[in-house]
């Protein structure tokens, strides 16, 4: 293929988040000479989700502060960014999508790096209740400060004690809020860690001021003047200003499906982040994919997998042979705890947990199958954190007995089996 | 203000202004290679890591505890290697340069 006939060429990415935006930079980065059109339903110039329950929230600031890139990078890279714009619908015979404004955009390449939406679980009384939010947008934080500012009790329920929701109960607190989290499961983060570090979390919370209560089903939200009364299965009632909903995502990908692409548990892709149509890839959460290090199809939720996804898209479109072969790994910033984690936990038979001797808390928990290290959750521990990684890449093995001695030093030479 | 002074790992210098919030955002803003910011600038990825020049490492003082941490085991780090999402720009980085550190 000639560079001429490259530079007309047209890669169009549908979402403009973590993934369609490194995705646009990273096919920049690797030679792409054609057009790049971005498209996003959001308004607002593409900015960094996490810190939407974290620092975001509890600041002033406006997103501006807070975007992926600069608009100049935008124009500097010629990537065509568009903004409130929806795709509607996409015709793989003819190779366009169509807009939600009526105009065709004409592909060679297409990415779908369309994300997810949170769930907003039917509860009788959730449509009429008042100040009911989600977390997953600029425009959902707005909201939750709002009204949360213009109410004088500042009493919180959250709805859902995984980490958008513990994250959000610690920020709403450090506003000064009366803060209670309501989880359905017998513990919180339950789908993603040990019981050992919901009990961690759940004294962290208690410590902190914040309610966090378990079995707690709610079946039904009333509103009178104005207060909302949130009721669980078990009788009990809570009275809500602002009720903030996570309870986890769904994924968008009715736009593949109605192109007739391969669904799984996500959008199914290969390696290389290709779904079944060659010129048709796939990135970010929306994906379900193969990881090879654990040797089993996943489905993400991060930032990591967002980048590294786009990176790996972006390099096989420019036919550069890439596969992806990432280690996950994903953090959670609560009042002062730092808990940042590698791997996956899931099959994992035994964990050594191990407590440093320093002052405060610092710990790390590490995930095995058998003598096998699977992933490792650390808490204020940044050195657990990357040895764990290293450890995990580099398949080495571990000598427990020493890892569970905190006066050994965290240490590659002091830690491997010979 | 700070005039603060980026050398890529091929070499390139790129000369930027910043008033305020992170040497990070500033790089990121402007496209600096090779940072990336992925966390945005909460110590986590990483993937911000520089070297401090020998003569600057009074303007910036020495890394945090996590800082180290994040770079313990990083192949390319150094005794001046610092995550510029934890230097916040003022008047005292006028005149800093910051080697764009490698990364795999
Ligand atoms: C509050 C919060 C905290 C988080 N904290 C962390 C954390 O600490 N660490 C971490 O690693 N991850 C965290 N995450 C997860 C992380 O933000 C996601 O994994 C990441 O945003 C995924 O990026 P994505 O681009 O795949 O999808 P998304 O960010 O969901 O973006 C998809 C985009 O596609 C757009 N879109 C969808 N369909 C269409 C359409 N038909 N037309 C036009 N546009 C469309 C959407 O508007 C959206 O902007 C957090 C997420 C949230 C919400
Ligand atoms: S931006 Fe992630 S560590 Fe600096």
């Amino acid at each position: 293929m000639s560079d001429s006939h490259t530079k007309e060429r047209i890669c169009v990415v549908i979402g403009a988040s973590h993934a369609g935006v490194n995705f646009a930079f990273s096919l920049r980065k690797e030679g792409w000479e054609g057009t790049i059109v971005l498209f996003d339903k959001d308004p607002v110039l593409p900015y960094h989700r996490p810190p939407l329950s974290k620092a975001y929230l509890t600041s002033e600031d406006g997103i501006e502060k807070n975007l992926l890139k600069s608009a100049e990078s935008y124009e500097k890279e010629d990537i065509s960014l568009n903004l409130g714009v929806l795709v509607h619908s996409i015709n793989r015979e003819g190779k366009t999508v169509q807009l939600s404004d009526g105009r065709v955009q004409a592909y060679d390449k297409l990415v779908l790096a369309t994300g997810a939406r949170p769930i907003i679980p039917s509860i009788p009384g959730i449509d009429t209740a008042t100040n009911v939010y989600p977390l997953r947008t600029a425009e959902d934080v707005e909201n939750i400060r709002n009204a949360f500012h213009a109410s004088s009790n500042k009493r919180a329920i959250i709805i859902g004690g995984g980490y958008i929701g513990l994250e959000t109960a610690a920020s709403l607190k450090k506003l000064g809020g009366i803060v209670t989290v309501l989880e359905r499961e017998e513990r919180i983060l339950a789908r993603v860690t040990a019981p050992e570090m919901s009990n961690f979390f759940m004294q962290l919370h208690a410590q902190n001021g914040v309610d966090v209560l378990t079995s707690k089903n709610v079946v039904a939200i009333n509103n009178a003047d104005g207060v909302n009364t949130v009721t669980c299965e078990d009788g009990s009632h809570f009275e809500a200003d602002i009720i903030v909903v996570g309870v986890g995502i769904r994924v968008n990908l009715e736009l593949a499906k109605d192109a007739g692409l391969h669904i799984e548990n996500g959008i199914a892709v290969d390696e290389t982040a290709c779904t079944n149509d060659k010129d048709i890839y796939a990135i970010g959460d929306c994906t379900y994919h193969y990881n090879p290090h654990y040797r089993r199809h996943v489905r993400l939720e991060s930032v990591q997998n967002a980048v590294d996804q786009a990176k790996v898209a972006a390099a096989a479109i420019c036919e550069k042979n890439p596969i992806y072969n990432s280690i996950p790994w994903f953090w959670s910033d609560q009042y002062d705890i730092k808990l940042q984690m590698v791997g996956l936990s899931d099959g994992y038979n035994n964990i050594l947990i191990r407590e440093e001797e320093s002052e405060g808390t610092k710990l790390s928990m590490w995930y095995f199958k058998d003598d096998v290290l699977l992933a490792v959750d650390a808490i204020n521990n940044a050195k657990a954190y990357v040895l764990g990684t290293k450890f995990i890449k580099g398949n080495n093995k571990v000598d427990k007995l020493k890892l569970a001695d905190a006066s050994i030093s965290l240490k590659p030479l002091n830690l491997l089996v010979e | 203000m700070a005039k603060i002074t980026f050398i890529t790992t091929d070499n390139k210098t790129i000369n930027l202004e910043g008033t305020s919030g992170s040497v990070m955002q500033l790089a990121v803003d402007n496209g600096v290679p090779g940072i990336d910011g992925d966390c945005g600038g909460v110590c986590s990825c990483a993937t911000c890591h520089v070297h401090v020049a020998p003569e600057h490492v009074g303007k910036t003082g020495e890394a945090s505890e996590i800082e180290e941490d994040m770079l313990d085991l990083n192949d390319y780090s150094n005794e001046r290697s610092r995550l510029c999402c934890q230097l916040e720009i003022s008047d005292a980085l006028n005149g800093l340069v910051l080697q764009v550190a490698e990364s795999d």
